[in-house]
């Protein structure tokens, strides 16, 4: 719009029309000036320089904050990760042991990128190679405003229909470590689901021609052309969606069932790093031994979440090599 | 098995599990959507929560929702814009333009209770703006850019080469002719990129936790000015957004009727986030009609 209105002000103003823009006062001026330029890139590396500062500052801070418990309170790092004992209020000899949580926090999330895997899968191929029509005009829409539904919306479904469900047909109380599974596993669908359908439509068309072309059923072309063809951007969308799987808190908290114990069988209540957190940061005093503690889980949540971000930039660099 | 067996079986297993996948996800919007509305009433919307007393509303909580994500926005989008500009016009290919990109998606995929954390150390203690509306949009902000920053990005690059050309030839500065010509014609696409996430952040509760705490003070909406502890609008004070509420009512409330608030409250934030995106894709349609001349 301010595109034209400058082009033709300054066209008719060159053929003498009626609106001399061009002898307006400082009219190239404006258009040239050097100080504006200065100005607006001092402005747009400083935004740029945010996100660096950003993303330093998180990781000093909780590192800083992480390292506390070891370096001040003096915890042995490694009795800390493989300890299971987690008594922080105990009187005489508290004992902070993360395993629990850590193996918690590992479980849910591989039980959810089981649980989720194969159907998203299956319903981005579904999408992308068999019903492609209504698959991009109806599901994908639907399936992408699905991946803004906010995560307690699911923690709340988990713990009005899943955990109830699984009281009535397993016994105990519903909340364990396979419900949270459940509800993260249905989280994630259809995050997986959509990337994954992107990927499969990024193979080119000549490939599947190619192996029509030889005669292959649509199985054959799927199973050994297409799935081989855009294998790395589909392990991505697995990662991706267990990286959100194991970042989920609030959801998670609501229907796993909070235990200290490392849990016995998937259908024993447990707790993961982010779901003590939540529940204890709140209680304690900043400066305390357990406050220190639940920044190390903190620490440990953000260390792990980048070696997802490592193995996610990894595929794609494999994948653009290829 | 012959390879035409293989094949239907297959399929049919494909088939399947599109169908399980639309089931799940139908029957589960269809839950909430049925089972809030029955509790959703002018008087819901409109009363204060109570904390022990059935017939609670979210009125407080629903404005600190839209309250936080305003300001929100406010913060990210200018902040948003200008680093997908840099991305996009002056990033020249090289280490540092890679270690920006590195960040970028870093902050997209931090778990957001870890943003939160944060958010609790710098602003809440260190910077001592304790549990409040700035320390809730502070964090949220660093949630949220880097999807401002991709968004921008991708709209800058999608635009036809030959209008920065044209305006660089006609001798504007760089700078100019991205705000003239480039800003205004990427618009569009930046717009529906930030009314999505603005449905994010709507719903956005672990970030918050910490930041925005879990309580509001009596807000007096007759009052507003911005410095009264008991206005809307003050920025210091703490502010329980409606996703923070579902999750404390369910975790923690004694009301009798929690299940109505909580079925209730979801359904109000499922329909706003659903708005949300309705909206930008509409927006997104009507501009590309208009631009594409159909």
């Amino acid at each position: 719009m301010i595109k034209n209105r400058i082009t033709s002000n300054a066209g008719s103003a060159l053929g003498g029309g009626r609106s001399p823009l061009i002898n307006e006062k400082n009219f190239f001026a404006r258009l040239t000036d050097r100080r504006s330029e200065s100005r607006g890139k001092a402005l747009i590396y400083c935004s740029a320089l945010l996100m660096i500062i950003a993303v330093t500052a998180i990781t000093l801070f909780l590192t800083l904050q992480g390292l506390r418990s070891f370096v001040v309170d003096h915890l042995n790092l490694w009795t800390f990760i493989t300890g299971t004992e987690w008594y922080p209020d105990r009187a005489n000899n508290p004992s902070f042991g993360a395993f629990p949580f850590i193996f918690g926090s590992l479980a849910v999330t591989f039980l959810a990128a089981l649980i989720a895997t194969p159907i998203a899968i299956g319903t981005a191929i579904f999408m992308a190679e068999i019903a492609q029509k209504w698959g991009t005009k109806i599901m994908q829409p639907v399936i992408e405003i699905l991946v803004g539904i906010p995560s307690v919306v699911y923690g709340l479904i988990g713990l009005s229909i899943v955990a109830p469900f699984m009281r009535q047909h397993f016994g105990g109380s519903g909340f364990n470590l396979i419900t949270g599974a459940i509800v993260v596993g249905v989280m994630i669908l259809p995050t997986v689901a959509s990337i994954a359908a992107d990927s499969i439509r990024a193979v080119p068309d000549s490939l599947r021609q190619a192996s029509y072309a030889i005669g292959a059923t649509k199985w054959q072309t799927i199973w050994r052309v297409v799935i081989p063809a855009s294998g790395s951007s589909l392990i991505t969308a697995i990662v991706l969606g267990m990286s959100r799987a194991f970042g989920e808190a609030l959801a998670v908290q609501m229907v796993i069932g909070n235990a200290r114990n490392l849990p016995g069988s998937i259908l024993d209540p447990a707790a993961t790093l982010t779901t003590i957190i939540t529940l204890s940061m709140g209680h304690t005093t900043t400066g305390s031994v357990l406050n220190d503690v639940l920044w190390s889980l903190g620490l440990i949540l953000l260390l792990i979440s980048y070696v997802f971000i490592v193995i996610v930039r990894y595929l794609a660099k494999r994948g653009e090599v290829r | 098995m012959n390879s035409k067996v293989t094949n239907r079986i297959a399929l049919s297993v494909i088939v399947l599990c599109a169908a399980a996948m639309a089931a799940v996800l139908i029957s589960m919007l269809g839950y909430i959507l049925v089972k809030g509305l029955s509790s959703i009433s002018w008087h819901f919307l409109t009363t204060s929560a109570s904390p022990f007393m059935p017939g609670g509303g979210i009125k407080d909580q629903l404005w600190n929702s839209f309250y936080v994500l305003f300001i929100t926005m406010l913060l990210t989008v200018p902040i948003g814009v200008c680093g997908g500009i840099y991305l996009a016009e002056y990033a020249k290919p090289g280490k540092i333009t890679s270690f920006i990109r590195t960040c970028v998606e870093v902050l997209a995929s931090l778990p957001s209770i870890v943003v939160g954390m944060f958010g609790m150390l710098l602003f809440v203690n260190y910077f001592g703006f304790k549990y409040s509306v700035l320390s809730g949009a502070l964090a949220l902000t660093v949630f949220n850019l880097p999807v401002i920053v991709r968004v921008t990005e991708d709209g800058f690059r999608a635009l036809p080469r030959h209008q920065k050309e044209g305006g660089l030839a006609l001798g504007m500065t760089h700078w100019h002719t991205i705000k003239t010509i480039l800003l205004p014609a990427a618009f569009p696409s930046i717009l529906t990129g930030i009314i999505l996430s603005a449905g994010r952040v709507f719903g956005e509760s672990a970030a918050l936790l910490f930041t925005a705490g879990l309580s509001t003070p009596d807000l007096n909406f007759e009052n507003w000015n911005p410095l009264a502890p008991d206005s809307p609008l003050n920025l210091f004070r703490s502010a329980e957004t409606l996703s923070v509420h579902i999750w404390s009512v369910n975790t923690g409330g004694i009301m009798p009727d929690v299940d109505t608030i909580a079925n209730g409250s979801a359904a109000v934030l499922v329909i706003c986030v659903l708005i949300f995106n309705l909206f930008a894709r509409m927006l997104g349609k009507i501009i590309n009609q208009k631009f594409s001349g159909k």
